[in-house]
């Protein structure tokens, strides 16, 4: 896993991985940027491949590529047309002020930690994942199911029209 | 991967039992002759030659396109294809010519670049897929250890294709079928998962020539039923049929393509697009039912083995036997079964497919449990294959019935609507 290849590969992922998350700043139509949001988890999914998580980089691409961007994909159908291609920018200010102040702190983070290195690759197989998962980290694990169930709940809670409510009131 | 595969086939290059071995053959030669780099060049170039000659011309173009059109004409009592050529066998090739020659038109009001995207983006998994699949002991491209998640991410990526180009076109129809499409994808990703999870309950953690096998690769998957002399599928019949289902719906194959829905919605997704680039959604739409029957294939169908018989004859050649038997179902579904609805689809995910695949989970891991706790025990697998195999049939049968299935409702014979005194319908207390 050494030589040239890897690390072009690196920069070719990279260079994918950035520059579609610029496109999706840029590109003034909504459907444009979330087709650059779409390239952009593909390209990290690359970059966990070249961290031979393969786990992870599948997982990746069927949660983030086949999920949740197919539902972002859903939402912007169910925009109106004329909410998708104007471009406001009436949030520029306040969004740069964010990314300055998120970027700062990632830099802070990345420079101050004492990041530990090996030579070798760690074995990061499913079944590691798994028992990781149901053991160590079982508290965590559970929690956040929770969390997304209460998510799930609230979203029907949501959606639900009020002739829907008053009938359940009376059963 | 550290399991060893058994040899099955000698290493010598003229034992066509093993493709690989001749390729390895040929590749080495070249290393020792040629300057370093342009072995990989060759390597690619006899993958192509050979996937061309072994699997997608007789698959693509003869199953696919000649075999699928002749099949359904049986089936609904027409001659199919038979001008061109003797028995139409040029038809495909006549097809091919026609499409490349056509203008591929662009609406004026389109969104240009994404529709001419779409189409290219919508080929290259299908492609993707089969680096996965393993053609032999030692025929498999890419023998990752997660080559079955592989298979799930590498799939839900044509319907972002098929929504940019039902997008792009700007025309009504078009959204309607990327909007069917996207909807659909989300409902029965989720009973196919859960499907596909049963098989790897039963496969992984088996042990195998002193290791444990690993279910989230196929090559392993296919090692389990030679191991044990059995098919996947007649330990899990019913994850069979919930992925066939999903797969079938996945794909727009005809019972449940309402996302291109002729009589609803012009060509759905595929109305604006013309020439080439409506080829490549067609030719790919058979490309992605190969893979998927490839897949299946290989995870329920035992992949290259046969009860042994892959001593005597090309593992392949059996690969390839069951790929197009499974091709086939797609084919009858296509002929005999009628469309359903939108409704009627996302109904049957959520209703029926995801309560079934969930009870099939539970029913797998219990059996799993007792299977490592009798250390494996070989007889047991059969065991639970028939009891497997009764009890899918009366949950299918009795959760049908929970959902308000009464076959003894509908009438056996046609009523005349004269005879019947005036129009009755389907169920009400008169047709009893």
């Amino acid at each position: 896993m050494d030589g040239g290849g890897i690390v072009f590969a690196f920069y070719v992922l990279a260079a994918v991985t950035l520059i579609s998350a610029a496109g999706v700043l840029v590109s003034r139509d909504l459907l444009h940027a979330v087709l650059f949001l779409i390239l952009t988890f593909v390209g990290v999914a690359g970059l966990f491949v070249l961290l031979s998580a393969d786990f992870i980089a599948m997982a990746q691409v069927i949660i983030y590529v086949g999920a949740i961007a197919v539902l972002i994909l859903f939402a912007v159908l169910l925009t109106p047309r004329a909410g998708r291609n104007n471009g406001e920018t009436k949030f520029a200010l306040p969004g740069i002020l964010l990314a300055v102040c998120l970027a700062a702190v990632f830099l802070f983070v990345i420079h101050d930690v004492a990041w530990t290195t090996n030579d070798e690759a760690p074995v990061l197989g499913a079944d590691q994942l798994g028992e990781a998962l149901l053991t160590t980290w079982v508290l965590p694990f559970e929690i956040a199911s929770v969390l997304l169930t209460a998510a799930l709940v609230g979203a029907i809670m949501l959606a639900r029209t009020p002739q829907e409510e008053a009938e359940d009131a009376l059963a | 991967m550290s399991i060893p595969v058994l040899a099955l086939a000698t290493d010598h290059w003229y034992d066509l039992r093993d493709l690989a071995n001749i390729s390895d053959a040929i590749l080495d030669g070249a290393d020792k002759v040629l300057p370093f780099g342009i072995v990989y060049v060759l390597a690619a170039l006899i993958g192509f030659v050979a996937s061309f000659l072994i699997f997608v011309l007789p698959s693509q173009l003869y199953l696919g396109v000649y075999g699928e059109r002749k099949i359904i004409g049986r089936i609904q009592s027409r001659y199919g294809p038979n001008r061109v050529g003797p028995f139409g066998l040029l038809q495909p090739i006549a097809d091919a010519v026609k499409l490349l020659t056509k203008e591929a038109l662009t609406p004026k009001e389109s969104d240009r670049a994404v529709m001419y995207v779409a189409p290219i983006i919508f080929v290259m998994p299908a492609v993707l897929i089969f680096a996965v699949i393993p053609f032999g002991p030692r025929m498999v491209f890419a023998n990752v250890p997660v080559s079955l998640l592989y298979f799930m991410a590498i799939s839900s990526l044509p319907v972002i294709a098929t929504f940019m180009a039902g997008w792009s076109a700007n025309n009504k129809y078009s959204l309607f079928g990327a909007m069917r499409i996207v909807a659909m994808a989300i409902s029965y990703e989720v009973p196919l998962v859960m499907a596909l999870l049963g098989a790897v309950v039963v496969t992984s953690g088996a042990p195998y020539a002193g290791d444990f096998l690993n279910g989230l690769a196929l090559q392993d998957m296919v090692l389990w039923s030679r191991e044990f002399h059995i098919w996947v599928v007649f330990v899990q019949p019913l994850a069979l049929v919930i992925y066939f289902i999903c797969v079938s719906a996945e794909l727009n194959r005809t019972p449940t393509d309402i996302a291109e829905a002729e009589s609803e919605i012009v060509a759905g997704y595929l109305t604006e697009y013309s020439g080439m680039k409506w080829g490549l959604f067609y030719g790919m739409d058979i490309g992605y039912a190969l893979g998927a029957s490839a897949f299946a294939a290989t995870v329920f169908l035992g992949g290259w083995t046969f009860f042994g018989l892959e001593k005597w004859v090309p593992p392949w050649m059996i690969f390839i036997g069951k790929t197009h038997l499974f091709y086939f179902l797609f084919i009858w579904t296509r002929g005999t079964l009628p469309r359903l609805r939108s409704d009627q689809l996302m109904a049957f995910a959520w209703k029926f497919l995801l309560p079934l695949a969930l009870f099939n989970i539970f029913l797998v891991a219990t059996e799993r449990m007792i299977w490592s706790s009798q250390d494996y025990a070989k007889g047991l697998i059969y065991v639970f294959a028939v009891v497997n195999i009764a009890v899918s049939i009366a949950a299918v049968y009795g959760w049908a019935r929970f959902l308000g299935y009464r076959p003894e409702n509908t009438p056996v014979r046609p009523r005349l609507v004269k005879n019947a005194g005036g129009y009755i319908p389907v169920g009400s207390e008169a047709n009893r």
